[in-house]
């Protein structure tokens, strides 16, 4: 893209754009210290996460300020204006993001003195890898550019999605298999929903994406597995 | 602290198409050798507003100027192609200009009363061209004032100079000239370059206000104000008409690489 002509508005744009970047590298690094403390039940990796949030909550104030402060100054057109709003969105849904990896290490924390059935615990970590991958895809088509990339992560959700419904399947038989199961189950059936949200937030971020670079927005409905 | 009311139909988007007033059909313009404008194609659609973008020189105001022939008082400038205003063609040598522009008139950019009474500066573009009784001028005085916003700020002082009117109010003045003789094309010069932003604002809600009864082609360099008055604008760039379109489209996802350059200040 060429540069403005007044130069402090290119400053201002990149530093929204390197304050969404950070707060892309903290959502991820949460998300996967949450399902490592989870799967080793590391008390102290939890909490880690959890002294991450405020970092994130932080940066999403600091460029929603900047944005508003440069609609305000600039009036933006065009590209420039969907760039803006575009971070407002995916600010938004990365401080989400952050927020489900601190209820995974919340969870964490809680069932770490009553691990029960650690095979339970596979089927999610698949379902974070594949979050985890989502994410990663949508933050370099955020940082490239790239509308195609995104609108590839935007119909890759369904498969987070199928994951979801066999890791509830496995939990529930779990479950039903030892009473004792329930509580520890529960948690991980959250964690479960929670990961399959992250996977959303992705998607949410793909759709700002694809409509920043390319003005065009994504249809309603996103193919469904 | 004010309300704020907003018609329920303010973010609707304009319907499809209206009937067009104003086509312009491959239109060259010469002044002397130059060639300013370059086979332009486009329509005013009646009762609506078009704006006029692109940097300077790049023929926008040559274009407006074409609209009521002004370019007719210069020698050595002349236009081809066609101009079809309701489908008669405007550009035709046997056209009688002063009727033309008293269907299509002019606002320039400096407010430019006459130096005669408030009164005075409005009956006397009627009376060029009708006659009426005294109190039918000043029906019609009172007609133009009211719609140009003014009335109320003037109705004490009909006698006094325009000239001792504010900046805005002048040129609120200008509009209600140019109303009174009824025209069906209005065009703006870049009306508010020379106002302040309460006055700017006062214009602009004139502007919308005024395509319920005319249509509209306004010249801008500000593009947010094109962005607010217009339902279709049109970018021009060294003579070219480079895109034309609505502008909800134009402002958000414009489709020329050189119109997404303009509008968001990256011209090299």
């Amino acid at each position: 893209m060429t540069e403005h002509i007044v130069k402090a508005y290119d400053a201002e744009l990149d530093l929204i754009g390197a304050k969404i970047a950070e707060m892309g590298g903290i959502a991820e690094k949460m998300l996967s210290d949450a399902m490592d403390a989870l799967a080793s039940l590391d008390v102290a990796l939890a909490q880690k996460v959890l002294g991450s949030d405020p970092r994130l909550d932080g940066l999403q104030r600091e460029i929603e300020d900047q944005a508003v402060r440069t609609i305000a100054r600039r009036q933006p057109m065009a590209v420039d204006l969907r760039e803006l709003v575009a971070s407002i969105h995916i600010a938004g849904d990365l401080e989400r993001v952050g927020d489900l990896a601190k209820n995974i290490a919340k969870r964490a924390i809680k069932v770490a003195d009553d691990a029960r059935v650690p095979r339970a615990i596979v089927g999610l970590k698949h379902m974070a890898e594949v979050a985890a991958l989502q994410l990663k895809n949508v933050l370099d088509a955020y940082a490239e550019r790239d509308a195609e990339r995104a609108k590839q992560v935007w119909s890759r959700d369904a498969e987070l999605d199928a994951l979801e419904d066999a890791v509830f399947r496995d939990l529930l038989t779990f479950m039903m298999e030892d009473p004792r199961n329930i509580s520890f189950c529960a948690h991980l059936l959250f964690c479960g929903k929670n990961l399959e949200r992250v996977g959303d937030h992705a998607t949410n971020i793909a759709e700002n994406v694809h409509f920043m670079v390319s003005g065009a927005p994504l249809p309603v409905n996103r193919p469904k597995g | 602290m004010t309300t704020m009311t907003i018609a329920a139909d303010a973010f609707q988007p304009p319907a499809a198409s209206a009937p067009v007033k104003i086509e312009v059909r491959n239109l060259d313009f010469f002044y002397g050798a130059f060639r300013a404008l370059k086979n332009i194609n486009l329509s005013l659609e009646q009762n609506r507003v078009t704006a006029f973008i692109g940097p300077s020189g790049c023929g926008k105001s040559t274009l407006l100027r074409i609209l009521n022939r002004m370019y007719d008082l210069y020698p050595g400038q002349r236009a081809e192609g066609e101009v079809l205003l309701d489908g008669a063609n405007i550009l035709d040598p046997g056209v009688d200009v002063n009727l033309l522009r008293a269907r299509v008139g002019m606002v320039f950019q400096k407010p430019t009363p006459f130096p005669m009474t408030i009164y005075d500066n409005i009956a006397f573009g009627i009376k060029l061209y009708e006659k009426l009784s005294k109190s039918e001028i000043d029906g019609r005085v009172e007609a133009a004032l009211k719609g140009a916003a003014l009335w109320n700020e003037v109705k004490d002082k009909l006698n006094a100079s325009g000239l001792s009117l504010s900046g805005g109010q002048q040129q609120r003045l200008c509009i209600a000239r140019t109303v009174a003789i009824r025209p069906d094309v209005i065009l703006f010069d870049e009306p508010c370059s020379a106002l302040d932003p309460i006055s700017t604002a006062k214009v602009e809600e004139l502007i919308d206000e005024l395509k319920a009864q005319y249509t509209i082609a306004i010249v801008t360099h500000n593009m947010q104000q094109a962005a607010r008055v217009s339902d279709n604008t049109a970018f021009m760039y060294l003579g070219d008409l480079v895109e034309f379109g609505e502008t909800s489209q134009m402002f958000t996802t414009p489709t020329q690489k050189a119109t997404q350059d303009y509008i968001t200040g990256r011209f090299g």
